[in-house]
């Protein structure tokens, strides 16, 4: 085959400096792409994107707020966490176990109709309707700090009732001396349920004096609304001198037991979440210390209190114990 | 490719910037860094046995940019836990380094992996020789190892992320395996 027309010019030979230069652009360019791609998205893919998006299901702010709620006692005066960060940093393993995921995937919990069962050792076993339930109870402000056993914390302006209230309603019998808890168990509301991370539903308990005690309440509003989702929606526990774990959410079930009710976290590890689980500086937890805490939206970490700085009203109930063995 | 491996802390920094990390956004770029480096290490292990094995002689000319960008994200990693977690507080970073296992495994793989940061120079090899440098660069086996024992014992109750990096490391590991038991076998021909 005859090449077509002639050779062309001499000067028009790409200098081999210029022809390799532009191959190695290409080439780094393409690395550079290759590489950010690949690690970025991977990267991105592993852990996801942005936190913190807005909750999934959040209230209006106006037209949803709680009636007529009174400030409590026991609150606390330090800076409030902010709501965002309340309802977007949550450990609610029924929705997943990365902190975003009950706020992104809490919106499927169908918080009404609702009911919660108190029965076990009481003369008066009952079921109530929420809304019902939380007519006899109004609600009252406590503004309460919060210890996760992960050394974190916040404070949360809680709206509840006491605990006490709907015990001594159901009017425990001699032989009650603990209380046991029972989430919701609906897998195909709370996806995190099909996998079997925890053993569910997520139970807890407490002795009955500390479930009696007025510090010890049931909320059901968070910031003058109704709870929201992620924060255990419609109706949670909030023992606010113990690790948050023991902050049971989306109650069904409230038992009164002889015997020392099994709890989740204690099944799950036992040498690394107690029955107990009373916030204590000096009893470290087996894998990090529990001496100093991160206060959510505070640079420098803070000195963890005993009883999370509740002594004065919770030390008296283990007088005589051996707080380390009963951790 | 070096910019290219700055792209996951430029994420980091540009969602911290922007608030998107989260409440907890010390917590989450210590998660980050630790994956990233973590990732690193297993690609830089993937360049030899994708050579061997694939036949992609450009892979081994990445191990060490690879190398060295794990090594930077770790030191990052720990610089976020010393300065940004522990505030630099000497005695809590040393109780917490000797006495927590899950971070003094990690502080091995990190203090198994400096010389090697430090060795990855071509004039290193012409220094140690070659065969010299080649048995210090085997360290990056059992730095690999704790890192994965780091991230396994970190997780507080679900083990699949680690589990899937463990994987990995492991196949990475079995290819270095059959790499060397077929170029005995080829030498004995």
């Amino acid at each position: 085959m005859k090449p077509t027309g002639s050779p062309p010019p001499a000067s028009e030979i790409t200098p081999e400096s210029a022809y390799v230069d532009r191959r190695r652009w290409i080439r780094n360019a393409a690395a550079f792409a290759a590489t950010a791609a690949g690690v970025g998205g991977g990267l991105l893919w592993l852990v996801g994107g942005a936190r913190g998006r807005s909750i999934a299901g959040g209230p209006d702010a106006v037209a949803d707020g709680l009636p007529g709620v009174r400030p409590g006692p026991f609150g606390t005066a330090e800076p409030r966490t902010p709501y965002g960060a309340i309802t977007t940093y949550n450990n609610f393993y029924e929705f997943g176990i990365d902190k975003d995921a009950a706020s992104r995937l809490s919106g499927s919990l169908r918080t009404r109709p609702w009911t919660v069962t108190v029965d076990g050792e009481v003369r008066r076993p009952q079921t109530l309707d929420l809304d019902a339930l939380l007519k006899t109870f109004p609600l009252e402000e406590r503004v309460y700090r919060m210890r996760c056993v992960e050394a974190w914390s916040m404070v949360i302006p809680w709206d509840g009732f006491p605990l006490g209230d709907l015990i001594r309603r159901a009017e425990p019998t001699s032989d009650a001396r603990f209380v046991a808890f029972t989430t919701l168990l609906d897998p195909e509301q709370m996806p995190g349920q099909r996998r079997h991370v925890l053993d569910w539903p997520y139970v807890e308990g407490l002795r009955l004096d500390e479930a009696l005690h007025p510090l010890t309440i049931l909320a059901a509003g968070l910031y003058g609304r109704p709870l929201p989702n992620p924060n255990g929606a419609p109706l949670r526990l909030v023992v606010p001198w113990k690790y948050g774990f023991k902050g049971i959410k989306s109650i069904v079930r409230v038992t009164l037991t002889r015997e020392q009710p099994r709890t989740v976290w204690n099944e799950a590890a036992p040498d690394e979440y107690g029955f107990y689980a009373n916030v204590n500086p000096q009893v470290d937890h087996p894998r990090w210390s529990q001496a100093t805490e991160r206060r959510i939206g505070e640079l420098e970490r803070r000195p963890t209190l005993p009883f999370n700085g509740y002594a004065e009203q919770v030390a008296g109930l283990y007088a005589g114990m051996d707080l380390r063995r009963n951790f | 490719m070096f910019t290219g491996a700055l792209a996951p802390l430029a994420a980091i920094l540009l969602l911290a910037a922007r608030g998107a990390l989260g409440a907890n956004p010390i917590a989450e770029a210590l998660n980050r860094l630790g994956l990233t480096a973590f990732a690193l290490l297993l690609a830089s292990l993937a360049c030899t046995p994708a050579r061997e094995i694939l036949g992609w002689t450009w892979a081994v000319g990445l191990r060490r940019m690879l190398g060295l960008f794990a090594f930077f994200y770790a030191a990052l990693h720990f610089a976020t836990y010393a300065v940004l977690d522990q505030n630099l507080r000497g005695a809590a970073i040393f109780k917490d380094v000797t006495q927590r296992p899950f971070i003094y495994v990690g502080a091995a793989a990190l203090v198994l992996l400096t010389p090697l940061a430090l060795t990855s120079t071509a004039a290193s090899v012409r220094r140690l020789g070659f065969p010299a440098w080649k048995r210090l660069h085997r360290l990056v086996y059992p730095a690999a190892a704790l890192a994965a024992i780091h991230f396994w014992w970190r997780v507080k109750k679900d083990v699949t992320e680690p589990a899937i990096f463990a994987a990995i490391l492991a196949v990475l590991l079995l290819a270095r395996v059959a790499i060397a038991w077929r170029s005995r076998r080829n030498r004995r021909r």
